[in-house]
């Protein structure tokens, strides 16, 4: 079945009278967004006096915000292997109700993506069912055991934006190392999720007094931060292009601001999960709040959010992991990881907006611009020729969070009546209208 | 009885016992008192009251245990209830069914009261929000078994009188065990002063939080404590190597005579057994003047006779 948006006919759209925000060029100011054959045609005040296009529909956005979509670096995807989690055309659906226009896909499926059929695929099927750009980034190992490289150039020319071991970690640094050194011929990003195996141990929550208290083994920080140390080592030696997919503390954090400062093409992401939750949140033994890496304490959060504030932390990801009863329904030691988050990214986020702790372009900047540049992607700017993928986005009106309404298949959503304010009014992608808000 | 004082069923007004963590000091005393009378009851004659007939207990194990089974057996059927027991061994789990799978098969029957073991932390919290009859938390993983600490509570109140003067040290294997936390928070509650004592291993991350003395060195945790409380070093959890041997452990953390006498002249011994004899205490002092080890047994079943009534009092049409 072909989306709609394949089968509009597509019309020249103008949104006046909006907030503008381009990241890419630190732009945040009333103006216009002109659209037309799937690119942007002019933004900003200055496409107030541009000429507007032939039989151009014309939206009066009433001061709501016109910015880049949300380009989601750390998505897990169903299919193909677990449709009954989650789909292209659920994600897509999903997405597009979030803001997301362009889903990065971890190769964490079954089959694994690890082989450029695979890649071809994902890009056929994506193409006739998802509403939403998805771009596959390919495994760094061959069935992500951790052991031999996969092919890293014949991948990239099938499509693979990037190369990461999805949830898994490498714990061979000989592997890593080799990986970093051999995607650098190809400009290629890694993106690792370090977390020690061995000191993560049968642990299922951040390691303290919240897990002591409710008899819950422990990770602790020290399994992110030393694999993070290790891996900033692996950097350095060999200049590839690193990226941590997702940090969670302090000293993480800590560890990637000296790493920039030393010049290293080192880039990490958060999830708005965890700018939005800490380990007290898990409460009495909530599935739904088991994630990876888990949630941490108070101080990490803030720590996190200061990241995102001062540009240490360069994106932030929804880390979407679908979860089906069979594997939440459990007892929390025994429960799988994982939250949905498409839907709830961009709220999840503005909260930090909000609450005044950083700025709408900050956060836009994370959210599109960034994790463009990173995957050398056009999109995440509105500038004259740049895909026509763009959200209209009222960043004050509020909402509350109904689990069973989400797009995905999978309800496990750690915000389930969670206040929120923002809401994704509609979003386009290349220029046609995927979603349009109709009211809760 | 003082006719002034109010029930323990109205002091205890909860529909589950899942943990000890919230209850409040006057609750736990009501559960203590209420569980004085049952052990009167269960040393007469006549055993049987009459307050859960009609009622039925499931006992829904998913861990062996015989003694936390059958004193929750005998407790309820001396309050006249209808008793089942059901083991579940890990393999209904592999089949695939989960755990709240199980509690909508058990709750289609009807049961008043389930008594549940998992091996789980928090697996007694997941039932409990899914069936409609009162839980009662006979040790779920690492995390509670507050009957046990109730029990504890109530040897120790017979032999030493009221808890708040007194300095309990909890010894060994704190990480693994539900009966230290649930020991850790009612203390606490009831004004003792609690130290923990064993091999830094064994000990959780953030313990000192929880309002305990942290020592390893045995010889001076227990300088000076009224009550030795022994825990089994609980070999079959642990995931690797916490301590290199048995006569290791035994050396440094083994209760013996030598090592005992550096609490205060009359101290107590405890244990919630199956004790290791050998590898946690020494067996002269498991069966010695000190040892409490049997009298915890009997208070075993007074308490969950407590319990047990208690809940009753708040059932619907109760």
């Amino acid at each position: 079945m072909m989306p709609d948006r394949l089968k509009d006919s597509q019309r020249p759209l103008v949104l006046a009278n909006a907030r503008v925000i381009d990241p890419s060029r630190k732009l945040d100011a009333r103006g216009s967004v002109i659209l037309a054959d799937g690119v942007i045609v002019a933004a900003g005040p200055e496409a107030d006096s541009a000429a507007v296009p032939d039989g151009a529909e014309i939206v009066d956005c009433r001061g709501a915000a016109v910015m880049p979509g949300l380009i989601d670096m750390r998505v897990f995807i169903g299919e193909p292997g677990g449709e009954h989690r989650e789909t292209f055309a659920s994600a897509g659906q999903s997405a597009a109700a979030g803001g997301v226009t362009t889903v990065i896909m971890m190769p964490d499926t079954d089959p694994v993506i690890d082989d450029v059929a695979l890649v071809d695929f994902i890009a056929r099927r994506t193409r006739d069912t998802a509403l939403v750009n998805v771009m596959p980034m390919a495994a760094v190992t061959k069935g992500l055991k951790g052991r031999e490289m996969t092919e890293f150039g014949l991948l990239q020319d099938a499509g693979a934006v990037g190369f990461t071991d999805g949830r898994h970690s490498i714990t061979n640094a000989l592997v890593l190392r080799r990986a970093l050194t051999y995607a650098r011929d190809f400009g290629a990003l890694i993106m690792h999720h370090p977390a020690d195996p061995d000191l993560t141990g049968s642990g299922v929550m951040n390691e303290g007094e919240t897990a002591t208290r409710l008899g819950l083994s422990g990770i602790p920080k020290e399994a992110e931060i030393i694999m993070l140390e290790r891996d900033i080592r692996l950097a350095a030696l060999t200049r590839g292009r690193y990226h941590a997919a997702q940090i969670s503390c302090a000293e993480s954090l800590e560890i990637i601001r000296r790493a920039k400062k030393a010049g290293l093409a080192v880039s990490c992401g958060v999830s708005a999960t965890h700018l939005a939750l800490n380990e007290l949140d898990i409460g009495p033994y909530r599935t739904f709040f088991r994630l990876s890496p888990p949630l941490r304490s108070e101080d990490d959060r803030q720590a996190m959010i200061e990241g995102v504030a001062d540009g240490s932390i360069d994106v932030i990801v929804s880390s979407h992991d679908p979860q089906d009863v069979d594997t939440k329904r459990h007892p929390f030691a025994e429960a799988a990881d994982g939250a949905v988050g498409l839907e709830t990214l961009l709220a999840a986020t503005l909260r930090l907006v909000n609450n005044g702790d950083v700025d709408l372009l900050t956060v836009a900047r994370a959210l599109s611009t960034r994790p463009a540049e990173l995957l050398g992607l056009p999109g995440g700017r509105l500038t004259p020729g740049a895909p026509a993928d763009i959200i209209l986005v009222d960043p004050a009106m509020p909402w509350i969070c109904d689990g069973e309404k989400l797009r995905s298949r999978s309800k496990n959503t750690p915000f389930e009546g969670a206040r929120f304010e923002g809401r994704v009014l509609r979003t386009i992608v290349a220029g046609r209208t995927v979603y349009a808000y109709a009211g809760d | 009885m003082n006719e002034l004082k109010a029930s323990p069923a109205a002091v205890f007004a909860h529909r589950h016992l899942l943990g000890i963590e919230g209850l409040l000091p006057a609750e736990i005393i009501a559960l203590l008192d209420l569980a004085e009378e049952a052990v009167e009851v269960s040393r007469q004659v006549e055993k049987k009251k009459a307050v859960l007939r009609g009622r039925t207990q499931i006992n829904l194990f998913f861990e062996a245990s015989t003694r936390t089974q059958s004193s929750f057996e005998l407790a309820g059927k001396r309050l006249g209830a209808d008793v089942m027991n059901m083991s579940v061994g890990s393999s209904s789990v592999k089949k695939g069914e989960t755990l709240i799978d199980t509690a909508m098969t058990l709750n289609a029957m009807n049961p008043d009261i389930l008594v549940v073991r998992h091996h789980a932390a928090g697996a007694v919290h997941l039932l409990a929000q899914k069936v409609g009859c009162s839980v009662i938390n006979a040790g779920d993983g690492a995390h509670e078994h507050p009957t046990q600490a109730l029990l504890d509570a109530l040897t120790i109140r017979r032999h030493k009188g009221p808890i708040h003067d007194l300095t309990v040290a909890i010894c060994g294997d704190i990480l693994h065990s539900r009966v230290a936390r649930s020991n850790i928070m009612l203390l606490n509650a009831l004004g003792a002063r609690v130290r923990c004592i064993g091999p830094s291993t064994l000990l959780p991350k953030g313990l000192d939080r929880l309002g305990v003395e942290i020592f390893t060195d045995m010889r001076k945790g227990l300088k000076d404590v009224d009550i030795v409380m022994m825990l089994r070093l609980q070999r079959e959890r642990m995931d690797g190597s916490f301590v290199p041997s048995v006569r290791e452990y035994f050396h440094f953390f083994g209760l013996d005579a030598e090592k005992l006498a550096y609490a205060r002249p009359g101290a107590l011994v405890m244990h919630p057994g199956p004790m290791n004899r050998g590898v946690e205490i020494d067996s002269a002092i498991a069966d010695g003047p000190q040892s409490l080890i049997r009298d915890q047994v009997e208070m075993g079943v007074a308490v969950r006779m407590a319990v047990l009534e208690a809940l009753a009092q708040n059932l619907p049409n109760g």
